[in-house]
C-alpha cells in the first residue's frame, strides 16, 4: 500500500518493543463481539493510482461542465476567472497540509495570510472588523442571525423576501431548534426589491433585519434607508452579499450603514466546485468584538519585539468556553480564504473594479438580447450581474429543455420556491466576465427555440 | 574525512561568531526570509490580472448606490504575488515537512492523486444548481462515497452535507430532537463526558439543549455507573467520543447504548479518532445512533491552515428519516436522482431541514473517495493497524521518562497520553512542546483532555515511517530529560523559528484584527 511506510519486518520490531504477539492484541479493549476478523466484505480491496484516477476521470466525465457550455447560472455561486497563480500556490504543502495555527511561533505564514484576509473582507464590506471566515455564506447568515439575537437580546428576526432561499431554509431549520421567530416571505416578480415592506415590518421585537445586497433576484436594496429604520427601533441590520464581486461596484453595506455584513466569498478565488468547499464572510462593526463567532487573528510582538499574528480573543470560543461560546464552529475555510486572499490581492482594487465592469457589461448583453425574444421580459429596473427574466412557459423545464441542448442557461424560480406557483416562469441570469457573444448569442437563439 | 565528504576538503572558515549576534541589513537570515504586509507592498492601481478597457462604463443600471470611490484595495502583479505567498508559506510548518502529531486531529499524509482527482472539470467546474441530468457523475461521486461511509460505519443512511466536524455534531442532534419531537417527546438534556472536545457541549448547547457533564474514571473513561445513574426521562441522548480523548477505547459503549435507548434516548458518537478502527469495528454494531465522520482526519482531506473541512453524519435506522436535505439517491435504472426541497413532501418528509446551502463539501467528498478507492477494505484495515501500532510504540517508548497516566492498563488506540508529572518545579508542557519546535517538530496537542494534568496528547498516524518515529522519540526523552532536570533554555524556547514565543495577551486585551496604516 503505496500510502503506508511501514514495513512487515517493522511491525514486527515494534511489536517487540511493545511487548504485543499482534497488531490485533492491540485492540484488546474492543469487546470481541464487535471485532472485525477479515476486512469488511463486499468492498473492494486497494487499488492503484492509475486505476483510481479511470475511475474517477470516468465519473467526472458524465457531468456538463460549465466551461463547456454557454453558462448563465448564479443564485449564489458565480462563475468568474481564477488567475492560474491561485490554485498554484494554494497547492503549496506549507498550506495546504498545515493545521490550524495554535503554535504561532511555525504558523506564521497562515496567520499572516488571516491577518491580510480578515482586512480585506473589512475594506471590501466596509465594516471595522472581520472574521478568519465561516463555512460558507448560509452558515455565515445563520451565525450573524444569532449574534444579532445576543446583542439585542430579542429574538425576532425580519427576513427580507429578498434573501436566498437556501439561506433562509437553514437559517429556519436552526430557528426551528433555537427558539428564534423568523418573519419570511417569498419574493415577488417585480421591478423593485421589497425594502419598504421590511422596513414596515420592523418593531420594538426585532433583533435584526436581514437584506441581501444584491438581493435573490439580482435587485439592489436601499441600505441606507433600512439601516436608519432598524437601528431607530434598536434592530441591527444585517446585510448578505453572495457576490462579493458587485461591491467593486457598489457601495459597501458597511458604509451604507450595515451593522453586521456577512457573505460567500466563492466568486472570488474558489470556484464553483458543485457547492462546496465555499468561504463564509463575516464582519462587523468593532463594539460586537466580543459576539463574534469563529477564528480571529490579531497582531501582536513576540519575544524579541518582532511583529508577529496570533489567534486571539478565544475566550469566545468552544476550547474554552464549552457551552457558553459563542458558537460550535472549530475547522473553518482556511484553504479557501487564502484563495480568495490570493485572487483579491492579484486584483487589487482596480483589477475588481474592472472585472466588475466587465461582469455587469456581459450581464446588460444578454439581458438586451433576451428581451428580443417574443414572452421574455427582465423584471428588474437595477441589478449588476444577475437579473430575473419571466418566461410564458415553467421556467423548470426550459432549463431542463436547454440543458439537452448543451446550454446552461440560468437557475429557475421554480427550483429555489418549489411550492410558489407565482415564481414558476421566473429565470434568474447571471453573467460574469467569462461569458462571451457567442455564449449570448447561442443562449438567446436556444431560448427561442424551446420556446418556439 | 567522512562518508559524507571523502575528499576531507574544508573551506576556509573565517573567524568564527555566534550566529545569534550576527545582525543582517534585511532582517532576513538566509533562508529564513521576513515578509512585508500585503498593504505594505501594494497599491489600489497595481494588478496582476488583465482586462479589457471598457469605454463609457455607463453606470445607469446600477442604481444610486453605484460606487463613488474605488475600493482600497491594494493590488500586486503576478511576481510580487507569487513571491508574497511563497515567503509566507515558508514560516508554516507542515505534514510535508515533517510529523505533526497533534492529537485528535489525524494529521496524516494527504495523497496527491486526490487533489488532482478534486480538480478534474466534471468536479470543480459544475454549478450546484445545475439541472440534474446535467450532473450525473458528480451526483454519483456523492452517492458512492456515501455508500463506502454506511458500509465502514454499520450505519443506515448518511447526512453528507455538514460543512466540518462540529457541523456534523449539529446535524447529528438535530436528528435526535426531530426523533424525540416526532413522538411528541420533546427533552432537556445531553449528557457530556468531562473529557469532550469543546465542540460537544457547544454544539449541544446551539441546539437548545441543557449540557450535563458526565465524569471519567481513574482509567480515562466514561463513568458507565454515574452516567447510568442520571438517565431518566428527561435526558435526549449522550454524546460520547470512542476511541475517546484519552486515546482508549470506550468498551463499554454498547452498554451505554442499551441503557440510553431502554429511557428512549440516542447516542451520539463523536467519530473525530475513527482512524483508529476504521475497517476493524463499526459504531452501527455498538448501537450508535449517529457520528459523524471527519473527512479531513481519517480520509485525509488536507487540513488547510484550518478548513475547509467536511462532517458527514452516519445515522442509525431510527434516525436516517429525519436527516437534512438535500441528498442523493440512485434509481432502478442506475441514475442519479437528487432529493430537494421539491421532492421532499413524497420521498423524505419528515428531513428535519436544511444545513446549508448546496450539496455540502464536494471538493472533499471527491478527494475523501479518491483516498478511500485507494486504500480499498484492506488498506482502510491497514491504517487503523499501523496508526494504533505506531501509538503504542510511542507510548512505549516514552514511558520511562513521561507519565502515561493510562499506560499500566493496556494498550492505547491510535494516540498516546502523557502528563506533565514529574517536570522540575516551574516547568510545564508548554516549554516541552516549544521545545519541541526547535526540534523541527510540530508539537503534540497540549492540556486536552481537560482531565490530565497537562495533558501532552500524541498521534503520530500510519503514514509515519519507524525511523522517522525512532528520531521524534530520541527528540521527546532529551525534551523530557531536559524538562525533568529544569533546563531554563527550554522555559525560552523556541529559538529557532521564525518567531519566538508571542505575546497572546496583548492580542487580546489590545485587539488588533485588520491593518490600519501608522
Amino acid at each position: 500500500m503505496r500510502y503506508l511506510p511501514l514495513t512487515d519486518a517493522d511491525r514486527d520490531a515494534m511489536l517487540a518493543v511493545i511487548g504485543a504477539g499482534s497488531v490485533d492484541e492491540l485492540f484488546a479493549d474492543v469487546p470481541a463481539a464487535a471485532r472485525l476478523a477479515e476486512p469488511i466484505a463486499g468492498l473492494p480491496n486497494h487499488a492503484s493510482e492509475m486505476a483510481v484516477e479511470r475511475h474517477m476521470a470516468r465519473l467526472s466525465a458524465d457531468n456538463l461542465t460549465a466551461g463547456a457550455a454557454p453558462f448563465f447560472l448564479g443564485a449564489g455561486a458565480y462563475r468568474h476567472h481564477i488567475p492560474a497563480s491561485v490554485d498554484h500556490m494554494i497547492q503549496r504543502g506549507e498550506f495546504l497540509t498545515a493545521y490550524t495555527p495554535y503554535q504561532p511561533e511555525i504558523a506564521q505564514g497562515t496567520l499572516q495570510v488571516l491577518f491580510e484576509f480578515q482586512t480585506q473582507v473589512a475594506r471590501l464590506f466596509g465594516t471595522d472588523v472581520a472574521n478568519a471566515s465561516l463555512y460558507d455564506g448560509s452558515t455565515a447568515c445563520w451565525e450573524a442571525i444569532a449574534m444579532a439575537a445576543r446583542i439585542t437580546k430579542r429574538n425576532k428576526a425580519i427576513i427580507s423576501s429578498g434573501l436566498h432561499a437556501h439561506y433562509v431554509e437553514t437559517a429556519r431549520t436552526m430557528a426551528k431548534f433555537t427558539g428564534d421567530e423568523l418573519v419570511t416571505s417569498a419574493p415577488e416578480l417585480v421591478a423593485e426589491p421589497d425594502d419598504a415592506a421590511v422596513i414596515a415590518a420592523i418593531d420594538g421585537g426585532t433583533s435584526c433585519v436581514v437584506v441581501q445586497y444584491p438581493d435573490v433576484l439580482g435587485r439592489i436594496p436601499d441600505l441606507a434607508a433600512i439601516a436608519q429604520a432598524a437601528q431607530a427601533k434598536g434592530a441591527l441590520l444585517i446585510a448578505v452579499v453572495t457576490e462579493p464581486v458587485a461591491l467593486g461596484l457598489l457601495e459597501s453595506p458597511g458604509s451604507l450603514g450595515a451593522d453586521i455584513v456577512v457573505g460567500e466569498g466563492q466568486s472570488i478565488g474558489v470556484g464553483l466546485q458543485f457547492g462546496g468547499p465555499y468561504l463564509g464572510l463575516f464582519g462587523c462593526r468593532e463594539k460586537f468584538l466580543r459576539q463574534i463567532p469563529g477564528r480571529l487573528c490579531g497582531e501582536t510582538v513576540d519575544a524579541d519585539g518582532k511583529r508577529g499574528f496570533v489567534l486571539t480573543l478565544s475566550t469566545r470560543e468552544q476550547h474554552i468556553r464549552r457551552e457558553k461560546a459563542t458558537s460550535n464552529i472549530c475547522t473553518n475555510s482556511g484553504l479557501c480564504a487564502l484563495a480568495f486572499s490570493i485572487h483579491m490581492t492579484l486584483l487589487g482594487g482596480e483589477g475588481l473594479s474592472k472585472m466588475a465592469k466587465a461582469s455587469h457589461m456581459r450581464a446588460r448583453q444578454t439581458a438586451e438580447r433576451l428581451s428580443a425574444i417574443p414572452g421574455v421580459a427582465v423584471i428588474n429596473r437595477h441589478y449588476f450581474n444577475e437579473f430575473a427574466v419571466t418566461l410564458p412557459h415553467d421556467a423548470r423545464q426550459v432549463v431542463r429543455d436547454l440543458a439537452d441542448r448543451q446550454v446552461l442557461g440560468g437557475v429557475s424560480l421554480g427550483r429555489l420556491y418549489p411550492h410558489v406557483d407565482a415564481l414558476s416562469g421566473g429565470l434568474l441570469v447571471a453573467a460574469t466576465e467569462c461569458t462571451t457573444d457567442e455564449d449570448i448569442e447561442t443562449f438567446a437563439t436556444t431560448l427561442a427555440e424551446v420556446l418556439a | 574525512m567522512n562518508e559524507l565528504n571523502p575528499s576531507g576538503w574544508r573551506p576556509a572558515m573565517g573567524a568564527s561568531a555566534p550566529p545569534d549576534t550576527i545582525e543582517t541589513f534585511t532582517g532576513n537570515r538566509a533562508l529564513q526570509l521576513e515578509e512585508a504586509l500585503l498593504f505594505e507592498l501594494g497599491s489600489p492601481d497595481r494588478s496582476g490580472v488583465d482586462f479589457d478597457d471598457i469605454p463609457d462604463f455607463d453606470t445607469a443600471l446600477l442604481g444610486p448606490n453605484a460606487r463613488k470611490a474605488r475600493l482600497d484595495l491594494p493590488g500586486l502583479s503576478e511576481p510580487e504575488t507569487v513571491r508574497h505567498y511563497t515567503r509566507l508559506s515558508r514560516q508554516n510548518y507542515a505534514i510535508d515537512l515533517g510529523l505533526f502529531p497533534l492529537g485528535s486531529c489525524t494529521m496524516k499524509h494527504n495523497p496527491r492523486l486526490d487533489e488532482k482527482v478534486a480538480r478534474f472539470p466534471g468536479f470543480a467546474d459544475v454549478h450546484p444548481l445545475q439541472p440534474v441530468q446535467t450532473v450525473q457523475g458528480a451526483l454519483s461521486a456523492i452517492n458512492e462515497l456515501a455508500v463506502w461511509l454506511i458500509e465502514l460505519t454499520g450505519m443506515h443512511g448518511v447526512a453528507m452535507t455538514p460543512k466540518a466536524g462540529a457541523h456534523g455534531e449539529l446535524c447529528g442532534l438535530l436528528c435526535i430532537r426531530a426523533a424525540l419531537e416526532a413522538k411528541g417527546d420533546p427533552r432537556a438534556v445531553i449528557l457530556v463526558p468531562e473529557s469532550a472536545h469543546g465542540t460537544n457541549p457547544a454544539t449541544a448547547a446551539f441546539a437548545g439543549y441543557r449540557v450535563e457533564n458526565i465524569p471519567a474514571t481513574t482509567d480515562g473513561r466514561v463513568d458507565v455507573d454515574a452516567l447510568k445513574a442520571r438517565l431518566g426521562p428527561d435526558v435526549a441522548g449522550v454524546m460520547i467520543t470512542n476511541p475517546n480523548t484519552c486515546g482508549l477505547f470506550e468498551s463499554e459503549l454498547k452498554n451505554i447504548a442499551d441503557a440510553v435507548h431502554a429511557i428512549g434516548g440516542y447516542v451520539y458518537c463523536d467519530g473525530a479518532n475513527f482512524n483508529a478502527i476504521v475497517g476493524r469495528v463499526r459504531p452501527g454494531d455498538l448501537g450508535v445512533d449517529a457520528m459523524h465522520i471527519n473527512l479531513h482526519k481519517t480520509f485525509s482531506t488536507p487540513h488547510g491552515g484550518g478548513g475547509p473541512g467536511s462532517g458527514p453524519v452516519v445515522l442509525s435506522e431510527a434516525l436516517s428519516p429525519f436527516g437534512p436535505l438535500p441528498f442523493t439517491s440512485r434509481q432502478a435504472d442506475g441514475s442519479m436522482k437528487l432529493i430537494e426541497e421539491e421532492q421532499a413532501h413524497e420521498e423524505h418528509p419528515q428531513a428535519f431541514g436544511r444545513m446549508c446551502a448546496f450539496h455540502g463539501q464536494m471538493g472533499m467528498f471527491t478527494r475523501a473517495l479518491t483516498y478511500i478507492l485507494s486504500h480499498g477494505a484492506d488498506g482502510l484495515r491497514q491504517v487503523s493497524g499501523d496508526a494504533v501500532l505506531n501509538a503504542n510504540y510511542i507510548l512505549r517508548s516514552l514511558e520511562d521518562v513521561l507519565d502515561a497516566p493510562f499506560g499500566a492498563a493496556g494498550p492505547c488506540m491510535h494516540e498516546a497520553l502523557f502528563s506533565d508529572d514529574g517536570f522540575a518545579e516551574g516547568f510545564t508542557t508548554l516549554d516541552l512542546a516549544k521545545g519541541l519546535i526547535d526540534e523541527g517538530y510540530h508539537p503534540m496537542t497540549v492540556y486536552f483532555p481537560l482531565v490530565v494534568h497537562g495533558a501532552m496528547l500524541i498521534e503520530p498516524t500510519e503514514t509515519e515511517s519507524k525511523a522517522g518515529l525512532d528520531q521524534f522519540i530520541g527528540a521527546m526523552r532529551s525534551l523530557a530529560e531536559r524538562a525533568r532536570a529544569g533546563d531554563e533554555l527550554l522555559k525560552s524556547a523556541p529559538h529557532l523559528a521564525p518567531r519566538r514565543r508571542l505575546d497572546e495577551t496583548l492580542a487580546a486585551r489590545k485587539p488588533k484584527l485588520v491593518y490600519k496604516p501608522a
